[in-house]
Formats: C-alpha cells, sequence, structure tokens
C-alpha cells in the first residue's frame, strides 16, 4: 500500500470519527490466549479458543481438530501471531450436507451501536485479515445480526496455498432490522472452512432474512475436513465502519488482555493453564480463627479483575488443579484438597463462595478460578 | 442460531443462608462448573432452552 493510498484511508477513517479504537474485533491480533497451549475441539460441538475466538464443528462425525496460537504472521505484520486451525483426524467420507466447520467472533451489541443498523444511517462496514491456507480455492465469510436474524456475506478466493494473503471484503449497512442496545451478542462474523450443501446453495450477497442456505453462499472448498493435517490460519482481522480497509490497527498488550477479560479471565498467572496444580497466586480467606473452626460451612468473597459482560459461569480449581474444588487449611498447617466448591450470590464485579459443611475439618478456603461471561 | 451446549448432569446448588434455590453446578466435557441464574449467561441460557424444550433434567440439590 502506497503512503499516499494510507493517508487518504487514514483520513477517511477519521471523518467517519473513527481514527483510534476503529477496529470492531478484540483479539485481531491473537495475542491474548489466557487459556493457554493446544485446544482441541470435537465433533459437533464448539469450543471457546484464543480469546474471543470460537470455533465450532456442526454435525461433524469424525473430524478432530486443534486450535493453537502460531507465532507464523504474514510479514507486514512483523511479529506476532496468528491463529491457525488443524485437522487431526478426519470425517471418514466426504463432506455432509448439514456438516459446517466455522471460526466466529462475536461483537457486544453495545459495541455495535456505531453501526447504525436498522436506521437510515445504517453504516458501510469493511472486514479485512491475513489469510493462509493448506489448500487454495473459494472460501465464505458472513456477517450475521444476531436481533433481526439478518445474514449478509461474500466468498474470497486464496489463490495459493501456505501463503500469506491480505483479503478485504466491503458490506453495506443492514436496514433490515436494528440492534439492542445491551450485553448481548450484536453480531457474528464468522470464517468457514468447511461447509456441506445444505449452507452453500444460497444468495447472500444482499442482507437477508436468515436461512441455513446462506451461512457459507458460494463456498466450494471443503476439503479441509477430509485432508489429515491441513490448516487454516487467520492474523491481523479488523472490522471497522467505511467503505476501506486502514492498515491494522495496533493496540497495547495490556489494552488487549483487558478487553478480553470482560468476557474471560482466570486467577492463575497469565501463562499458566488452568487446572495447574500450583499455589502461585492462590486466592484464600485469612483463616483467622473467628472464620471457622470445625467441619461447618465456611464462606469466602473475591472481586473480579475488571467488571465482566454478565455474570460469569465460574470454575473452581484447588490448588492441585483438581477441578470443581477447592482446598482448605486448619490454622495454616493441616491442608485438604479436593473439597467441594460452590458459587452463590454471584455479579458481573464480585462473587463469593461457599465450602459446605460436610468438609474436613479447616478454617481457611484457598482456590482458584476461571470465569466466562463469553457470547 | 441456536449455540448447542452438551450438559452431562445439571443440579441445583442452593444459597448456604437462605437455603434458597442460587445457581447451577452443570458438567460440561467433564469440567463441574458454576452456572448462575443469569439471563444473557450462555450456558443458563441453554439450561433454560433445553429444559423448556425437553431435553434437560435438573437434578435436585444435595
Amino acid at each position: 500500500m502506497s503512503r499516499a493510498r494510507t493517508f487518504a484511508d487514514l483520513a477517511t477513517a477519521s471523518e467517519a470519527g473513527n481514527l483510534s479504537n476503529r477496529n470492531m474485533i478484540h483479539n485481531g491480533n491473537f495475542a491474548v490466549h489466557q487459556k493457554t497451549g493446544t485446544i482441541s475441539v470435537g465433533t459437533n460441538t464448539s469450543e471457546n479458543t484464543l480469546d474471543r475466538w470460537e470455533m465450532d464443528a456442526t454435525a461433524t462425525d469424525q473430524l478432530a481438530i486443534e486450535i493453537t496460537q502460531s507465532d507464523d504472521v504474514p510479514t507486514e505484520l512483523g511479529e506476532g501471531f496468528s491463529i491457525k486451525y488443524q485437522t487431526k483426524t478426519v470425517e471418514s467420507a466426504t463432506v455432509a450436507s448439514d456438516e459446517i466447520v466455522r471460526l466466529r467472533h462475536f461483537v457486544e451489541a453495545n459495541n455495535c451501536q456505531r453501526l447504525g443498523y436498522g436506521t437510515s444511517g445504517t453504516k458501510t462496514t469493511t472486514i479485512s485479515f491475513y489469510v493462509k491456507s493448506t489448500i487454495a480455492g473459494t472460501f465464505s465469510f458472513i456477517i450475521y445480526a444476531d436481533d433481526g436474524a439478518d445474514i449478509i456475506g461474500s466468498t474470497y478466493t486464496i489463490n495459493s496455498a501456505d501463503t500469506w494473503e491480505r483479503k478485504t471484503l466491503t458490506f453495506v449497512g443492514n436496514n433490515l432490522g436494528t440492534i439492542a442496545n445491551d450485553t448481548g451478542i450484536g453480531v457474528h462474523l464468522q470464517w468457514n472452512i468447511a461447509a456441506g450443501s445444505n449452507f452453500t446453495g444460497g444468495d447472500n450477497s444482499t442482507w437477508k432474512a436468515y436461512a441455513a442456505s446462506l451461512l457459507a453462499s458460494g463456498h466450494t472448498q471443503s476439503t479441509h475436513m477430509t485432508v489429515d493435517e491441513s490448516t487454516f490460519q487467520l492474523a491481523g482481522c479488523q472490522w471497522e465502519v467505511g467503505e476501506v480497509a486502514t492498515p491494522f490497527e495496533n493496540i497495547d498488550f495490556a489494552d488487549n488482555l483487558q478487553k478480553c477479560q470482560r468476557y474471560y479471565q482466570k486467577s492463575y498467572n497469565y501463562a499458566t493453564a488452568p487446572g495447574t496444580g500450583t499455589t502461585v497466586g492462590e486466592l484464600g480467606n485469612d483463616g483467622n480463627g473467628s472464620s471457622g473452626n470445625s467441619t461447618g460451612q465456611m464462606i469466602a468473597y473475591d472481586t473480579f479483575y475488571i467488571e465482566m459482560r454478565v455474570t460469569p459461569t465460574m470454575t473452581l480449581y484447588d490448588i492441585a488443579g483438581a477441578s470443581g474444588k477447592v482446598s482448605t487449611t486448619k490454622h495454616g498447617t493441616n491442608e485438604y484438597n479436593g473439597e467441594t466448591g460452590n458459587l452463590f450470590r454471584a455479579g458481573s464485579k464480585n462473587y463469593s463462595i461457599d465450602r459446605p459443611a460436610t468438609g474436613n475439618d479447616a478454617n481457611s478456603i484457598r482456590w482458584f478460578f476461571e470465569a466466562s461471561a463469553e457470547l | 442460531m441456536i449455540r448447542k451446549i452438551k450438559f452431562e448432569s445439571v443440579k441445583k446448588i442452593l444459597d448456604p443462608y437462605t437455603r434458597e434455590h442460587s445457581a447451577y453446578k452443570a458438567v460440561i466435557d467433564g469440567t463441574p462448573k458454576n452456572v448462575p441464574i443469569c439471563v444473557g449467561n450462555r450456558e443458563y441460557d441453554e439450561i433454560k432452552r433445553q429444559v423448556d424444550a425437553g431435553e434437560l433434567t435438573i437434578e435436585d440439590a444435595d
């Protein structure tokens, strides 16, 4: 891209009130991966992977997928990360009509208000991303507006296998339905990796009421499901208001992490996988004599690092790494793992946990947590 | 679009002070998770949808 073109595009973004925070995708550079490590995705299921990104395999029978954070990125982005899909077990037959495999990102509704969907001021948007695949061909991308169940999409071509390519797709604004200003899903952004014939036959080149045939219209390359070890990578994903794709907007890692923590956070250190046996950074109450000295009930309170989107689903861990459990201590000496821990009176900012009365004789609780308020 | 979650079991959790139903203990992919009663929470919304559809039965609290 020439410098003149870059300045012109940034000027356009500025006029749209969009010079900073113009990327509506969180973690579009895939730098934040709080869960750490490899995420396995089985048949007919969805998994949250790198922060804010979901891998979905619908109706699959044998397909096993691994999602990893890769340091392979296009040179234009410098050093950084991509998200990497890899087939680990293939489907035994060709892609069935009801099967679809896709990477998804959900944008919260109150962050979609700038789009003006369903109004006379509805905005054109542009998605830009880098893609690299072991298999070239025609793939598809869709935007789905959740409240009105409206959909639009486009195909794009990966010209060369194993080569980073930048793609840019522009979509007119949606005038079919509004997006409520709340904490629910505003839009789905969906990169289809493989799709059966139920999803490919329609024409989604303009906004339409949802139909399954519009989920991957025009998608023709679906052999990732049947080629072992095949890969599909995305990097530098940006969705912004306007008709041009501006250069990828880099943000601080700390800012990126904090945006992601509205949807998922953990009490372990950033690099520590949930479920690791450790005492580093454990949470706990003080264990003073007045907090209980019997086999009775014990209560503890804690605050999330930032307010979450809604009251989250929580997984508690004891210091040995067992899920659904907490540890207890009797005056800092006797330690017990594997004690039951329950959530109660939780909100989006604070929560309480209860070790029921059936546990060991102790006077303090110690634990780690994962909290998920994903869309 | 429905995003189905496979629950292996779902049991009520009671508030330790009031003994009223305050959350659910749901086992998903072998992991016990605490699901709050909160509209907009993805797991809670899906528990409610599956119960309403007759696809899921909630166990009483211990």
